[in-house]
């Protein structure tokens, strides 16, 4: 009898194995190009002045910070259609890279934010979002945390993250109008870059590819961890029955 | 399904059912805001509706583990479970429980409660509505969230913190019904909004909630 | 070689120094338990190989 109960996760650790060192490797680069690039060879903007050089930090974190949730619906989904224990224990590991994303994204803001609006925190809606978001983040990571059976854990948690899904979305909605009826006419979005110019455009380009590469590094990374937690427990329970 | 009702209502009502706890604590909150921000009327007339609002959804928060942890423990969840009516049923008759025994008081505090903050008087009506209208939805969330949290101890922190965010929309629309109303401005967009997320938890959450009760119940 | 950033050098470094602090973290963490979880489980299958 083979002692993993599924061939999925066996196979799984094989393949990731052989990807991580070429997806970490080429992420290192595409960071450290991206924001070399970005910091000591671009110019300044001409309304932000050099505050314009946070984007190459604040976009890539707030773009993964969206999609890592989206990749945990999207495995939540998975896990209760197909009881696939992989994409189960893949938002497991997902989750705290996401919530990381939103910090470095609340940070980055928050520090953009504070020349130019004169406060350390502002509650613009975009940024007040990324909070919302953070604290989903929170929840999701400490109800996994909480229960002790595995199968419970994953389900109870992808329930949890499908209606948090749609409570975010509302949300970034009600927020969206919260602050827009205060302040009519004086919102200051950061992400005003619609026209971002081709020489602030490439570099960000290169860093939002080394994000990407991370988030799917270091995700691959800890599901393995993840895997072989739960095969140790599982093995852990057998011997204290033998 | 009517008996379920019946039994929860008098469950709550009777001692030790924490009845009073939620209004109690709706009280206490008020009398503690102007202690924070100092008792000028002015700035007390603003923050009114919104504090107003924080405190119902507070005291409608510490209420929730009451809604399935006591059945629970006893054992009486499993029969539940194994009765004829569906598990969205249950949920539901339990969300209806905990808003007429804790909710619905709240509402009807709400006016007096605002005497103390110096609520405009436009403001009254508007802030009964939508407490009236919003409520519901944080029953209905609040069941959900009791619902993922109900086998485990000392999961009151977690509850909070599972539930909180999901409230963000309700709050956000309740409170701004009744600060426009307050001020008299249009609240046709926060009301349809607010009446729609009641409207919608009803409808849906059940699902959500039934199925992970289903799960704990393995 | 450090570009003038003005008045703003405080945002702009503290950003970098943030952003860059808390990936490092992170994937020191990450690594970190990648690498006990992964001794752990050989400790146990080598317990259980040896024990039948």
């Amino acid at each position: 009898m083979s002692l993993w109960e599924y061939a999925n996760p066996v196979k799984f650790i094989r393949t990731t194995d052989r990807l991580l060192p070429w997806l970490a490797g080429l992420s290192v680069v595409c960071l450290v190009v991206g924001l070399v690039w970005g910091f000591f060879f671009t110019p300044d903007d001409y309304r932000q002045g050099s505050t314009v050089k946070i984007i190459y930090l604040h976009v890539p974190s707030a773009l993964m910070a969206i999609n890592a949730w989206l990749m945990m619906l999207v495995a939540s989904l998975i896990w209760i259609v197909r009881r696939h224990h992989v994409s189960a224990l893949a938002a497991r590991a997902a989750a705290p890279v996401g919530a990381v994303m939103t910090v470095i994204a609340l940070a980055t803001g928050a520090l953009w934010g504070q020349p130019m609006w004169g406060t350390w925190w502002a509650w613009d809606p975009r940024l007040t979002s990324f909070l919302i978001l953070f604290l989903f983040y929170l929840g999701y990571i400490a109800l996994w945390s909480a229960i002790e059976n595995d199968d419970t854990a994953a389900d109870l948690t992808s329930i949890l993250c499908l209606v948090g899904s749609v409570f975010a979305l509302l949300s970034r909605y009600a927020v969206n109008f919260w602050n827009q009826g205060l302040h009519q006419g004086a919102s200051l979005s950061l992400d005003k870059e619609e026209n971002v110019a081709d020489v602030f455009y490439h570099p960000l380009l290169v860093s939002i590819a080394g994000f990407v590469l991370l988030f799917l590094a270091l995700v691959f990374l800890r599901t393995q961890t993840e895997i072989r937690a739960r095969r140790a427990r599982a093995l852990l329970a057998r011997e204290r029955m033998a | 399904m009517i008996a379920l009702l019946l039994r929860d209502l008098r469950l709550a009502v009777r001692a030790g059912g924490g009845f009073g706890l939620g209004l109690a604590f709706f009280l206490i909150v008020t009398v503690l805001v102007p202690f924070g921000v100092g008792p000028e009327t002015g700035l007390l007339a603003r923050i009114a509706p919104g504090i107003l609002w924080i405190g119902a959804l507070l005291a409608c928060l510490l209420s929730l583990d009451r809604i399935l942890a006591l059945d629970w423990e006893d054992g009486s969840l499993d029969l539940l479970a194994t009765a004829p009516l569906p598990m969205e049923g249950i949920v539901t008759i339990k969300a209806c429980a905990h808003w007429i025994t804790t909710g619905l008081p709240l509402v009807l505090a709400a006016p007096v409660l605002g005497v103390l903050l110096s609520l405009p008087a436009e403001g009254y009506g508007w802030l009964l509505l939508s407490l009236f209208i919003g409520t519901p939805a944080l029953s209905v969330i609040g069941t959900f969230g009791a619902a993922l949290t109900v086998g485990l101890k000392r999961g009151g922190l977690l509850l909070s913190l599972l539930v909180l965010p999901l409230y963000v929309p309700t709050l956000i629309f309740g409170a701004e019904v009744a600060r426009r109303g307050a001020e008299g401005l249009s609240v046709q967009t926060p009301l349809l909004m607010l009446a729609g997320i009641s409207f919608g938890a009803l409808a849906l959450l059940p699902f959500a909630s039934a199925a992970v009760l289903r799960i704990n119940l393995r | 070689m450090m570009p003038d950033l003005g008045k703003y050098a405080d945002a702009v470094l503290g950003s970098y120094a943030v952003s860059i602090a808390l990936i490092v973290l992170l994937v020191a963490v990450s690594v970190w338990r990648a690498r006990r979880v992964r001794a752990e489980l050989a400790r146990i299958e080598e317990r259980i190989k040896k024990h039948g």
